[in-house]
């Protein structure tokens, strides 16, 4: 037989080895060399704090009164987990960036730092807790006592169970203060008690199996037997409550979110978000094989154990049962692990919580000189959470004495999840809908923690407690419809059902509607919007505003709560960020910013506001301050967009002062060739003069041939007169100094004249339409003809066709003439278009113009003198030219002007 | 880095990669639906009705579905995460 004082060594044994794991861990994690401290496996192994005491031995006592209903405590989590991209993800990842501490935390910082809901959370999550570490102290007792029986063979005296208790209590206190509390980490990250119960996690995990694997190929003969058993045993027949199997699947879900623990563990010693896809699966697989030799346990038991033993406690009595001392010891020191595991990290969670929002905020109202002068805030947080832990640890076994164990204990473990499931509406609807507001948080939690208390939590005393018997049975004053378990006539449903209903529907409702009719203040806003678009944005609140606030200050008490050296480097970095030497920083917007992150890491976001509140002068953000940075936004969008304008104008100029330097360069390039052209053009007549000239000077010509060089010269000066005429109108026109016969004339006539004088040999055939051609116009009917004769001159000499013809279109548009000339020749290439009004500008072989290649520069210049325009019209069939003028009545208008 | 300018390459697996992140939305729920069929299963001493052994392979055969599936899930996912954190 197992000797008593070899389970109590071997228990000691066992909490050596956890203090020294966590010794370890921490001591790595202070160097630096975090390695597998960080890994996805410690991650996932340290999620197994869901898995209690209640979860190890309960299930297959649940297993061996309901058949598969326990399975549903581990579908809910495994469900939340797969589908980890729609919570988690966003939830740690807020966690991550807002440095949140707890659960209390993170609802209190989503509706604008709330400190009133910091509380409320509290005091929801410490009364719903206490109960359950009772139930794992009692869940180590009993189990103790299992032992005791055996070796005495009489049943243990309550006072050895509470004696046990007691030391269990004070045992987990002294590791949760020594591991727990050790510093004031500022990212709330405790690696020697996650290693801890990671490893506590691998224990349970392995009692378990160890157990189970006994029960089906030690005691019964393979998977296949023991189906065949369960076909056999008391809960062969699965008698399903589909209403139950619905909601405890939910409820265990909406709890693995919302557990004080949970969070914990889940979002505040979550190291990496990576490791979240790792623990999504493995998770499940770990909660898989917990559950897996539960049933065959729970049958086996059944089957060998007298009837009227405890199910609750198979693990532990089949195998001692059995002869198997060392598997007993094994499924103890798993039980053992399980209670210790919750425990710790509940006591952590809410002693976190207790001292962030309850302690710290009554110091420092209590502290009138402010954060900056009294004592050691630090030590004040330390000490705090120390004597939290103590005191929760305390509850719980004034918890467990008061209730004196039992059934009563064992039904607080879903009594519990109803009651940290009221955080869901809050919680959910902070991260999900930016509408949500502090009065709908706080009117949804207390509604639905009213709720509960008044249908499960009271009722479950059976009347001792607060509600009396009368009230469960009748009503308050006998109203019926009030009953705590048939609330509004809903009479039949299972209590637990029944009051999870009610409470989550009425919180939820109270949730919608005081959101839906409140208005929420700026900080509130904002942090909402941080939550809810937690994946946009970066990780960066608008929090405090020039603010006159001397670092040094500030570094004082950042130094209390942070400890020195880690206080002086954050100051040191910043300063460094902005160009600085030495400590002390510029107290910007940014940095204070920053700090308040840093110290909201240690003490919690609302406190941290209200740390540098006090500093900076309780200056947070008022709606003016968002109006001074809208209106400062704006300004710089308008300044930005004036810029744009400058610098858009700025490339208009540039382009337009290239154009004109292009048009300069090409007019001087035109002016040297006008004066080469010029001289050629003077020089040519002027050597043949002077050649025939001379040839008669000398005599010795004859009669016939005097005349031939006479006729020569007088060609050639003929010529060159033209030339000088051509030039001098030409240099008149430019100049504007020409003198405008202007009178009112039928376009037909200066038509018809034209034609007759520039048609003359009669080759050309022209196409006209006569009886277009009567419109009165104001002009000066010679200068018109003028570039008449010239366009029709110029058809008859280039137009290469066989049978040449100009077509002559007449058109009045829009107050404008339009002479339209075109022939049916090759027409004029493209690239020579823009060049044929320049001087000088002939096309190919200027001996068959036999004209100085003054003609167009002429009309040109008469058109714009006559107030109109001479144009190449191009895709016309053949070179086509468009003369517009205006018509009588603009015209009068521009004769005078000229 | 070469390897991911190829546009036909990256936008097959930009494709991908939401389509990934649907399955894993979806996968809790038809967990959850495929959990709660057993509900529809007959009473017990029926033809194909609920009894404890079938009920046990039945969910732990759900389970370790769903196990696989995320597993199979979360590693793409993963990958998808480092390449957002890459971008941020």
């Amino acid at each position: 037989m197992l000797s008593f004082n070899i389970l109590i060594a071997v228990c000691l044994a066992y909490v050596v080895a956890l203090f020294l794991i966590a010794f370890v861990a921490d001591r790595r994690a202070r160097r630096g060399q975090l390695g597998w401290l960080r890994s996805p496996l410690v991650y996932t192994l340290s999620l197994s704090v869901y898995c209690t005491a209640w979860t190890f031995y309960g299930a297959v006592g649940y297993a061996a009164r309901s058949g598969l209903e326990f399975v549903t405590i581990y579908l809910g989590p495994t469900l939340v987990m797969v589908g980890w991209w729609w919570i988690l993800r966003k939830l740690v990842r807020i966690g991550r960036s807002q440095r949140i501490t707890s659960i209390a935390d993170l609802i209190s910082s989503r509706y604008g730092k709330s400190n009133l809901l910091g509380v409320i959370v509290t005091l929801m999550a410490v009364i719903g807790t206490t109960p359950y570490i009772a139930l794992q102290l009692q869940s180590v007792t009993v189990s103790f006592a299992v032992f005791a029986q055996d070796r005495s063979g009489g049943a243990w005296g309550a006072s050895d169970l509470n004696a046990t208790a007691l030391w269990v209590a004070a045992g987990l206190a002294l590791f949760t203060v020594l591991f727990g509390t050790r510093n004031l980490d500022a990212n709330e990250r405790h690696y020697g008690v996650v290693t801890a119960i990671a490893a506590e996690a691998v224990m349970k995990l392995f009692a378990l199996i160890a157990v189970g694997v006994f029960v089906v190929w030690g005691v019964a003969d393979g998977a296949g037997d023991i189906l065949a058993r369960i076909d056999t045993s008391p809960i062969a027949d699965w008698d399903m409550k589909p209403g139950r199997w619905v909601s405890l699947t939910f409820l265990s879900a909406v709890a693995f979110l919302t557990l004080p623990r949970m969070f914990q563990v889940m979002v505040v010693e979550n190291v990496d978000e990576r490791h979240l896809a790792t623990a999504s699966w493995a998770f499940p697989l770990y909660l898989f094989l917990m559950s897996l030799f539960v049933v065959p346990i729970a049958v086996v038991g059944l089957d060998l154990l007298p009837a009227g033993s405890n199910p609750d406690l198979f693990v532990l009595t089949v195998p001692l049962s059995q002869g198997r001392d060392g598997l007993a010891i094994l499924a103890f020191l798993g039980g053992f692990s399980s209670a210790t595991s919750m425990v710790i990290i509940a006591a952590i969670a809410l002693s976190t919580m207790v001292s962030n929002h309850i302690v710290m905020p009554i110091w420092l109202s209590m502290a009138h000189q402010g954060a900056t002068v009294s004592g050691d805030v630090r030590q004040v947080v330390l000490v705090s959470r120390r004597i939290s832990i103590a005191v929760i640890l305390a509850l719980g076994y004034a918890y467990f004495r008061v209730s004196g164990g039992g059934a009563a204990l064992a039904a607080i473990g879903l009594i519990s999840f109803v009651g940290v499931a009221q955080f869901l509406p809050a919680m959910l609807g902070g991260i999900f809908w930016r509408g949500a507001t502090k009065v709908g948080a706080a009117a949804g939690l207390l509604t639905g923690f009213a709720l509960w208390a008044y249908t499960l939590f009271l009722p479950s005393f059976g009347g001792s407690f607060i509600l009396p018997v009368s009230v469960l049975a009748d009503g308050p004053f006998g109203i019926g419809w009030l009953r705590p378990q048939g609330l509004f006539g809903v009479s039949g449903m299972d209590p637990l059902l029944h009051a999870l209903f009610w409470s989550l529907a009425l919180n939820t409702i109270a949730f919608c509607v005081g959101s839906l009719s409140s208005f929420p203040k700026p900080q509130e806003r904002l942090q909402g919007a941080q939550f809810v678009n937690v994946f946009d944005h970066n990780p960066n609140s608008q929090g405090w505003f020039g603010g006159v606030v001397e670092a040094e200050d500030l570094l004082v008490m950042a130094q209390r709560i942070l400890g020195p050296e880690q206080a002086q480097g954050l100051f040191t970095r910043a300063a460094e960020r902005q160009g600085k030497a030495g400590f002390l920083p510029d107290t910007s917007p940014e940095f204070l910013q920053r700090l308040e992150r840093e110290l909201s890491g240690s003490v919690g976001a609302a406190t941290g506001h209200a740390m540098i509140g006090q500093i900076v002068g309780g200056s947070s953000v008022s709606v003016d301050d968002l109006m001074a940075v809208a209106d400062e936004t704006a300004q710089m969008m308008e300044y930005s967009s004036q810029l744009e304008e400058k610098s858009a104008e700025l490339g208009r100029t540039a382009r337009q002062l290239r154009e004109v330097n292009e048009k300069l360069t090409d007019l001087s390039v035109q002016k040297d060739a006008f004066l080469s052209q010029i001289s050629h053009e003077l020089r040519t007549p002027m050597t043949s003069i002077r050649a025939f000239s001379e040839i008669l000077r000398d005599g010795g010509v004859t009669g016939r041939e005097r005349k031939k060089y006479a006729t020569i010269i007088h060609d050639e000066t003929i010529r060159l007169t033209r030339l000088l005429d051509d030039l001098l109108d030409l240099s008149v026109l430019e100049n504007g100094q020409v003198k405008l016969n202007m009178r009112t004339v039928d376009l037909y006539d200066v038509i018809e004249r034209s034609v007759v004088s520039a048609g003359i040999d009669g080759r050309m055939r022209f196409k006209r339409a006569s009886s277009g051609e009567h419109v009165s116009v104001m002009t000066d009917p010679d200068r018109l003809s003028q570039v008449f004769i010239n366009l029709i001159a110029n058809a008859c000499k280039y137009c290469a066709a066989d049978a040449p013809e100009l077509q002559i279109k007449v058109r009045t548009a829009a107050g404008v003439v339009e002479v339209d000339f075109i022939d049916n020749g090759a027409g004029i290439p493209a690239k020579s278009q823009p060049l044929i009004f320049e001087k000088f500008s002939r096309l190919g072989d200027h001996r068959a113009a036999g004209g100085a290649g003054l003609g167009l520069a002429i009309c040109r210049e008469v058109m714009s003198n006559l107030g109109g325009s001479v144009d190449y019209l191009p895709g016309q069939g053949g070179a086509a030219f468009r003369v517009s003028l205006p018509n009588e009545r603009r015209s009068s208008v521009g004769v005078n002007h000229s | 880095m070469n390897e991911r300018r190829e546009p036909l390459f990256l936008e097959r697996e930009s494709y991908r990669q939401r389509r990934t992140v649907d399955a894993a939305r979806l996968l809790p729920i038809l967990g959850f639906l495929a959990l709660c069929l057993p509900i529809l299963w007959g009473r017990g001493g029926d033809e194909g009705s609920r009894v404890t052994s079938v009920g046990v392979i039945y969910l732990f055969g759900v389970w370790i579905v769903l196990i696989v599936s995320a597993m199979i899930l979360s590693r793409r996912l993963r990958r998808i995460e480092t390449e957002q954190d890459d971008i941020d």
